[in-house]
């Protein structure tokens, strides 16, 4: 197992997020989290990522790894977890190719960095128009692609996705999941958060639903899509 | 004409004393949204290492233990000044601040003023009121063009401080690390995401702010050689406010800022009582400050939301 998350338990203050909740991810897959607002699946990223104290109890482990060991910045550089946050986070005052040489800050191997850039340019031929264009001047959708353009460069060995399709064309949206497939298929596991239940579903082999702190379904993502439950609740009946 | 040219000269010194400071608290502030108060005193610190490497050098030329001519011992007492201080400065950082890293900024700040009396204090413990004498460690050479006095320091002293001011400004733009420290300035939150690490940046910072009070700190014991525990105050707060008046973490507008609070130090005691040139000059900054709240390159605007 790549990933194991066993009675996480997340707090804001006093005010509990999620109530011990147990999942899974093998190396290689695609996995999403569905819920609504609220339900916690940002707070499950964040804690991954260490950007979140955890409550005692909870087991977070990475290849065998307690993942509690490590700092944020190690997450990223020492195992390789990269995690592209809710509302996207770019570095405003910093060009676009500056915001992707910062995404790649840790990583050693130039060339397929490099090679990563080009990925990135291919997916998005507007990000090289405007390579040298800050960040905050971008539009909304431009803005979107740096994002998912950043994690391309970022670690490899898994991915954090927080709503990547936020601010996409339908047309973008599929660039984004073919781009996402491609380097999956190179080795990168996935794990995406959505509220987009029925696209997340369809990229994903895997499906756990989250409901205010609970995982209360999971399942292959063909049954999740063919649950009553879950087209009455997420898929729009 | 000929005063007021002394004066720009004049100005241009102090300047470089206020600018070099105020990059300090510039970075810092950039980076950890924190007002590192203590680094005043990191420029009283930074003086008094370069007031003993000069005299120790300088003593051992003399004993004829090592000879090495006065711009050699400037350029190490300069160099090894900035490399402790940064020392200093990274324990500062260390041991002040990085356990506050969460708790509210009251406390941090509160922090800083306490290490700074604790510099003070101890200098005064270990080292005695009687205030010291820098050094000379060249020989002063007066130059005049027209009546316009220049001495060979002052020149040094505004050309290596542009120098530095140069090389920050081409670390922060131009390399992986200046990067680092410009994103943190945006949001310091998003940053650990990209695999950077906050605690080596925030080091980083402090160091290098250090680095160029400690720079400061020897060129002011060459201008006005006396040297006393308490001189860290008057100039850490003057350039803390030319920091803010600079614009957070704006290397460009923290050099214009501290050239300005020089030319105001100097021009206002020229033409008006030298009592009331803080009053005055301050007065100036605080109408500045209302018509640019952020400083001359201040952003409005800066994304510091919880992830
Ligand atoms: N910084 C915070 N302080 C206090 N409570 C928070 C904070 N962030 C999130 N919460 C609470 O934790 C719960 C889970 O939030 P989370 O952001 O994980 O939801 P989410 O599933 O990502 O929702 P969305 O789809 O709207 O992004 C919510 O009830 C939210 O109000
Ligand atoms: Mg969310």
């Amino acid at each position: 197992m790549l990933l194991s998350i066993e009675n996480l338990q997340v707090s804001y203050d006093r005010i509990r997020a999620l109530h011990g909740i147990s999942f899974e991810v093998d190396e290689g897959e695609i996995v999403c989290i569905i819920g609504a607002n609220g339900a916690g699946k940002s707070t499950t990223l964040r804690a991954i990522s260490r950007l979140m104290p955890v409550e005692p109890g909870s087991k977070m482990t990475f290849m065998g790894q307690d993942l509690t060991a490590f700092q944020p910045d190690k997450v990223v550089s020492q195992l390789g977890i990269s995690h592209v946050p809710e509302g996207r986070r770019l570095f405003g005052n910093l060009t676009v190719m500056e915001n992707l040489e910062l995404a790649a800050f840790a990583r050693k191997d130039r060339q397929a960095v490099e090679r990563d850039y080009k990925l990135v340019f291919k997916v998005f031929p507007r990000l090289e128009e405007r390579m040298k264009q800050a960040a905050e001047t971008l539009s909304g959708g431009e803005q979107q692609m740096l994002a998912v353009g950043r994690a391309l460069v970022s670690a490899r060995k898994m991915m954090l996705l927080d709503e990547p399709s936020m601010g996409l064309a339908p047309l973008l949206m599929g660039n984004v999941f073919d781009a996402l497939r491609e380097i999956n298929k190179e080795g990168t596991t996935i794990l995406l958060v959505e509220q987009n239940a029925r696209m997340a579903l369809k990229f994903a082999s895997r499906g756990y639903v989250l409901e205010n702190g609970n995982i209360v379904l999971e399942g292959r993502s063909e049954d999740l899509l063919a649950n009553p439950e879950v087209k009455k609740a997420y898929l729009g009946g | 004409m000929d005063t007021f040219l002394q004066n720009v000269v004049n100005a241009l010194q102090w300047g470089s004393f206020y600018a070099l400071i105020a990059l300090g608290y510039s970075m810092v502030y950039g980076v950890l949204m924190l007002f590192n108060f203590a680094h005043g005193d990191i420029f009283m610190v930074g003086s008094y290492i370069g007031f003993f490497i000069a005299t120790g050098l300088i003593g051992l030329s003399t004993l004829g233990i090592i000879s090495l001519p006065g711009w050699v011992i400037l350029i190490l007492t300069i160099l090894i000044a900035m490399i402790l201080t940064s020392f200093v400065g990274m324990l500062v950082e260390r041991i002040g601040y990085r356990p506050l890293r969460n708790a509210p900024r009251a406390s941090a700040a509160i922090t800083g003023l306490m290490i700074g009396i604790i510099f003070e204090t101890a200098n005064l413990y270990l080292l005695g009121a009687s205030r010291r004498k820098f050094p000379e460690i060249i020989d002063t050479s007066i130059f005049q063009i027209g009546n316009v006095s220049l001495t060979n320091t002052k020149i040094f002293i505004v050309i290596i401080s542009l120098l530095f001011m140069l090389a920050l400004n081409q670390f922060i733009q131009h390399t992986k690390w200046g990067m680092a420290i410009r994103a943190m300035a945006y949001d310091f939150t998003v940053v650990p995401l990209m695999g950077v690490p906050v605690n080596t940046i925030a080091a980083l910072t402090f160091g290098l702010g250090s680095a160029l009070a400690a720079a400061a700190g020897v060129f002011y014991g060459m201008a006005y050689p006396v040297l006393d525990p308490y001189m860290g105050i008057e100039y850490g707060w003057k350039s803390f406010v030319a920091a803010i008046l600079g614009g957070r973490g704006s290397v460009i507008g923290t050099v214009i800022a501290g050239f300005l609070m020089g030319f105001l130090d100097i021009f206002v005691a020229t033409y008006f009582p030298s009592t009331m040139r803080n009053l005055i000059s301050f007065s100036i900054i605080l109408v500045i400050l209302t018509f640019r709240p952020h400083g001359f390159f201040g952003r409005a605007y800066s994304a510091q939301l919880r992830l």
